[in-house]
């Protein structure tokens, strides 16, 4: 008998505090297969957020640092330039990464920094209890707009991808998402090619992910998915925005 | 060997820190620390290391958190709006219990205040500072020489506590140009104890996990006994204090750094006058000299505190003395310092207030 599918190694084999649904499992388990395939679970180390996957240091199963809200990617710079050996990455929320962390990753990017950054874009603060984001999407309800995202009064949502490719430093920044497994296939080779560009020294990787939130979006999961899919897509365009001559 | 250097204060803290071991430093400009991040620039990568200028304070600081949580001596430095600024980062570091060196020097406040010399940063460095139950082990030097030393010391104390350490000095020692002897080899950074604790790979172990969030009460309350135990290891192995001529004292000056200078001057003078006049100098401000000052007390000596502050650690000298016997304070802000005649003439005052008060009820300012 050959056994066909497992446990990624860099996954801890501990339940995880995540709600139904929810799709960090997901993007957790292409994190820990592209550490594996790349071989590196022994110098790997993560820096986990504050927001939903504050806990990630339980789940990966590698050396981890749990960083402030918002400074990953500082953390995660002072492994990097501590300890060049070692495969560095951050995974990150969207009120930490594209709110109170905008310094921190526009700068870790602009220096190019060679660290792989995991952005997960759920457009809500999911454990806060559902919260106005930063990516928030015009006219979305959230705890704390009632009424929908009024663009007059918060602005329009933040496209971070879009935002880190305008920079001349960064190797690598793409867009994926992971409502069905075509584009989860197509989320694991960018997550691939972001560590891939750390790995061989070409400069800072940036994957952010579009993920679901049932629970704070008030969607039963296959809903969820679809609203990534109907409403967050048209918005948040996937695809890879900057590449370098050799990447992946 | 050893060698005798002309340096300005803030550059004999960058000498020492690379002396030390220290191969990575993450600052942002402020004045007046700036000859620290420009000496580092300058010196790191010609010892292998890494200066980095940080898009600001706060990611500065937490470069340190992740080069100290992979195990390297690091460094920051800034000056008090700065230093305000690294606030979270140093609870978290403080929590995670990690090794590491900050500098303050300190400037006049509140706000953006002015950039000469102050001291009213003591409460921010003794007390915590940022959120939580936390302390820093802080040193205060009062020259060239001690800034250079208290830096060398403060690497070491920060991996004997795995806790933050705060050199506090001011603009005035930062600037000021004194010869500074180097008589210890340099640190062999190779040779240094290993850090088991570190997130350097888990390669052939468990997963290390650099961490402050405890969601368990128990988990919690765990911390905050380990971390207390160690401030009182910190007050029973690791006080250091300067005590001048207190033996047969009329008055007792008590002054930590640029101000203690000036106390030093004042006291001769008062000396030429047939004063005599004691002088107790902390060196460490947490731990404070508490002990040495409660011993004094006993005698009834009257205390005179001076701080370029409008009265910080005055606190502590009340605490230490416990009504034992009278403290009064002088302190100047703004910039200015106190001149040793302006001292002289308050310890005048305060003996002339013990003449006529009893123990403990003399007025405070």
């Amino acid at each position: 008998m050959t056994r066909v599918f497992g446990r990624p190694a860099a996954l801890a084999d501990v339940p995880t505090h995540y709600c139904p649904g929810c799709t960090h499992g997901i993007i957790h388990r292409l994190v820990a297969e592209a550490i594996d395939e790349a071989g590196v679970l022994d110098r790997a180390v993560g820096v986990a957020p504050v927001g939903c996957s504050v806990l990630a240091y339980n789940y990966f199963n590698c050396d981890m640092q749990q960083a402030a809200h918002g400074r990953a990617p500082a953390v995660a710079t002072g492994i990097k330039r501590a300890r060049p050996e070692c495969v560095v990455f951050s995974y990150q929320g969207d009120g930490d990464l594209a709110s109170i962390g905008t310094a921190e990753i526009i700068h870790a990017a602009a220096r190019g920094e060679r660290i792989t950054v995991i952005f997960v874009n759920n457009a809500i603060y999911g454990m806060t209890g559902g919260q106005m984001a930063p990516t928030t999407l015009v006219g979305q309800k959230t705890t704390t707009s009632p009424r929908g995202r009024d663009a007059a009064l918060a602005g329009y949502p933040v496209r971070m991808a879009e935002l880190l490719a305008a920079l001349e430093s960064p190797a690598y920044i793409a867009r994926v998402s992971v409502h069905n497994p075509a584009n989860i296939n197509r989320a694991k080779r960018a997550i691939q090619k972001a560590f891939e560009v750390q790995i061989k020294d070409q400069g800072f990787g940036f994957v952010e992910v579009l993920s679901s939130c049932p629970t704070n979006w008030g969607l039963a999961p296959i809903e969820a998915l679809k609203w990534v899919e109907e409403h967050m897509i048209p918005y948040y365009p996937l695809g890879e925005f900057k590449t370098v001559e050799g990447a992946g | 060997m050893s060698e005798r250097l002309l340096m300005k204060g803030n550059e004999a803290v960058g000498e020492a820190a690379i002396r030390a071991g220290c191969r990575l430093f993450f600052g942002y400009p402020i004045t007046p620390q700036n000859e620290i991040p420009e000496y580092m620039s300058r010196r790191l990568p010609e010892v292998g290391g890494v200066f980095l200028q940080a898009e600001s304070e706060i990611a500065a600081i937490n470069m340190v958190y992740g080069a100290a949580g992979a195990g390297a001596r690091v460094m920051t430095s800034s000056s008090s709006p700065g230093i305000s600024l690294k606030m979270e980062g140093i609870s978290y570091i403080a929590g995670a219990e990690l090794p590491c060196v900050i500098v303050n020097m300190v400037r006049g406040g509140p706000g953006l205040g002015g950039i000469q010399p102050a001291q009213s940063d003591y409460f921010q460095a003794t007390k915590g500072g940022g959120h939580g139950d936390y302390r820093m082990l802080v040193l205060a030097p009062a020259s060239v020489q001690e800034m250079a030393d208290c830096t060398a010391d403060a690497f070491e104390l920060a991996d004997k506590y795995r806790n933050p350490v705060m050199v506090l000095g001011d603009g005035a020692l930062g600037q000021m140009m004194e010869p500074v002897t180097f008589s210890k080899p340099p640190v062999s950074v190779s040779e240094l104890p290993p850090k088991p604790w570190a997130t350097t790979g888990a390669r052939g172990r468990a997963p290390n996990i650099v961490n402050s969030l405890h969601l368990e009460n128990e988990e919690l309350e765990k911390l905050n006994l380990r971390l207390e135990a160690k401030y009182r290891r910190m007050k029973s192995e690791d006080v250091r204090a300067e005590v001048i001529d207190c033996d047969d004292a009329d008055v007792i000056l008590v002054a930590y750094g640029t101000m203690s200078r000036v106390c030093r001057s004042a006291a001769n003078m008062a000396r030429s006058a047939g004063l005599r006049v004691g002088i107790v100098r902390p060196i460490t401000l947490f731990p404070f000299p508490s002990e040495i000052l409660s011993e004094l007390a006993k005698k009834g000596v009257p205390f005179l505190v001076v701080e370029l502050s409008l009265g910080q650690m005055v606190e502590d000298v009340k605490l230490a003395v416990n009504g034992a016997s009278p403290v009064q304070f002088y302190g100047r802000t703004g910039g200015f310092l106190p001149t040793p005649k302006e001292i002289l003439a308050r310890m005048e005052s305060v003996l002339k207030d013990r003449s006529q008060a009893p123990c403990g009820a003399v007025p405070e300012r």
